[in-house]
């Protein structure tokens, strides 16, 4: 999957999760530019684990804080294998 | 907790390969067969026996002799979050999973949140108020401030009132999981390596009566509950406010016509997340002023978990025995000074220490604050 195509999904989800257009967020918007607070973040994890069908560790949610931020570690993910399967720390 | 001994450990009621933490502060070796028949079981979900069992203990070592005008003048107050959580998902996983088109009848009565506060009153024939609060986090704390001002007001003579909780079942372990505050490894409040809270249960009561009555009656006294406050944040339903702490805290001064400065030890509510932890350090600084640095502070949660609707109930449990037997618990699993949290948290080790007043903190998500008073008796 491209980086472009990886932004643009994740542009979606976030605008879902939001309720906000999606011309709002583009891949330099920072979590805190678009309001996106703690209990926000993780609800947009939880809808990227459920569209890519992978899991984030606790740990790399925590560094999460911007676009950018959210498709480079999906892209590690999914270019590592890792996160799938049954979920343990 | 004298020891700083940790009862967290690898789950064992839930599937822990199905989970990204796999360690709790479990009740291990629970029988309910040691307290209730079969009969009485299958109509009790484990949070339910935990407060039956814990009021069970409390009237005894109150030595409550019951007559009909004292069970028409007793109060029963508890506090639960999630009440028969077990229940519902066992229920659920036949109905969804399992294709059994039919579910328990008894998941009703099982289920609901009074179902401790409605087996205590079966078992001590209590026909005065009962009733049950849940406010998260906070419920057991709420559940006896409420008690403490209807023994005060003079409304009821006595309560029964405290706190149980039984939450180890995936659906709601999952749910905790999303939510991103489970620590994979252990629980270290104000320590700067702090990863998360570790979830607990069990259960706590009290039995509360006016003092002069429990000294005329020559019952055996752990200590008095003296103020209560509470308030909401009315700021976000899961970030904690510092706002709505410092109101609670100074609620319950209020409330207890104490000073700031006569409070030597408090029972935090010390979560060991990253936001609770140093809220509650700026709340403290912000109510005690300079006699902050003079607190003793720590979280038993580091020993027996976070207990959520139980919480305030066992962490009363533990403020009263501190005070009475003089021995401060520790805040355990303790590694690194964090400049966030930079109070006296009793690192690791008990402190002998005989203080006269002391406070309990419980913040729940939803931005509700419960803090109790307490002051050392010396009956």
């Amino acid at each position: 999957m491209s980086n472009e195509e990886l932004t643009g999904r994740v542009r979606a989800i976030i605008a879902a999760a939001q309720h906000v257009p999606v011309d709002k967020i583009t891949p330099d918007s920072t979590f805190e530019e678009l309001g996106i607070d703690s209990l926000d973040g993780i609800n947009i994890l939880f809808a990227v684990e459920s569209e890519f069908n992978i899991n984030i560790p606790d740990d790399a949610a925590q560094k999460i804080g911007s676009v950018r931020d959210v498709v480079a570690g999906i892209a590690a993910l999914l270019e590592s294998g890792g996160g799938k399967g049954p979920v343990r720390a | 907790m004298q020891q700083g001994r940790p009862g967290i450990a690898p789950l064992e009621q839930v599937d822990r390969s199905l989970l990204r933490f796999g360690n709790a502060a479990e009740v291990r070796g629970w029988d309910p067969l040691r307290y209730f028949d079969e009969k009485e079981i299958g109509l009790l979900d484990r949070f339910a026996q935990f407060g039956a069992v814990a009021a069970r203990e409390a009237v005894a070592d109150a030595a409550i002799e019951w007559t009909t005008e004292l069970r028409e003048n007793t109060a029963i107050v508890t506090g639960s979050c999630v009440g028969g959580q077990n229940t519902e998902d066992e229920g659920f996983v036949n109905l969804y999973r399992n294709n059994i088109p039919r579910v328990n009848p008894l998941t009703i009565p099982r289920t609901m949140e009074n179902a401790a506060a409605s087996r205590i009153s079966l078992e001590t024939g209590v026909v005065g108020p009962t009733y049950t609060i849940s406010t998260a986090c906070s419920s057991s704390n709420h559940a006896i401030g409420q008690a403490f001002w209807m023994v005060r007001s003079g409304a009821v003579r006595m309560a029964i009132s405290g706190g149980s909780e039984a939450i180890f079942s995936l659906g709601f372990l999952k749910a905790w999981e999303a939510m991103r505050v489970v620590s994979p490894d252990t629980c270290r409040p104000f320590s700067k390596d702090r990863r998360g809270l570790i979830l607990g249960e069990g259960g706590a009561m009290l039995v509360l009566e006016a003092l002069d009555s429990a000294r005329a009656r020559g019952a055996k006294i752990h200590g008095e509950i003296v103020g209560f406050g509470m308030s909401s944040d009315a700021f976000h339903i899961t970030q904690p406010s510092s706002d709505g702490a410092v109101r609670a805290i100074r609620a319950a001064l209020s409330d207890a016509a104490l000073q700031p400065e006569e409070i030597a030890y408090i029972n935090a509510h010390g979560t060991a997340t990253a936001a609770n932890d140093a809220t509650e350090t700026a709340s403290i600084r912000k109510v005690f002023g300079a006699h902050a640095d003079r607190l003793a502070i720590s979280s038993t949660k580091s020993m027996h978990g976070h207990t959520l609707g139980a919480a305030g109930a066992i962490e009363a449990a533990a403020t009263l025995l501190a005070l009475r037997h003089g021995i401060l618990p520790p805040t355990a699993n303790y590694t690194q000074p964090d400049p966030a949290c930079d109070l006296d948290v009793i690192p690791n080790q008990a402190r002998h220490a005989q203080v006269e007043c002391a406070l309990s903190n419980s913040f729940a998500f939803g931005g509700l604050n419960a803090v109790l008073a307490f002051r050392r008796s010396d009956s």
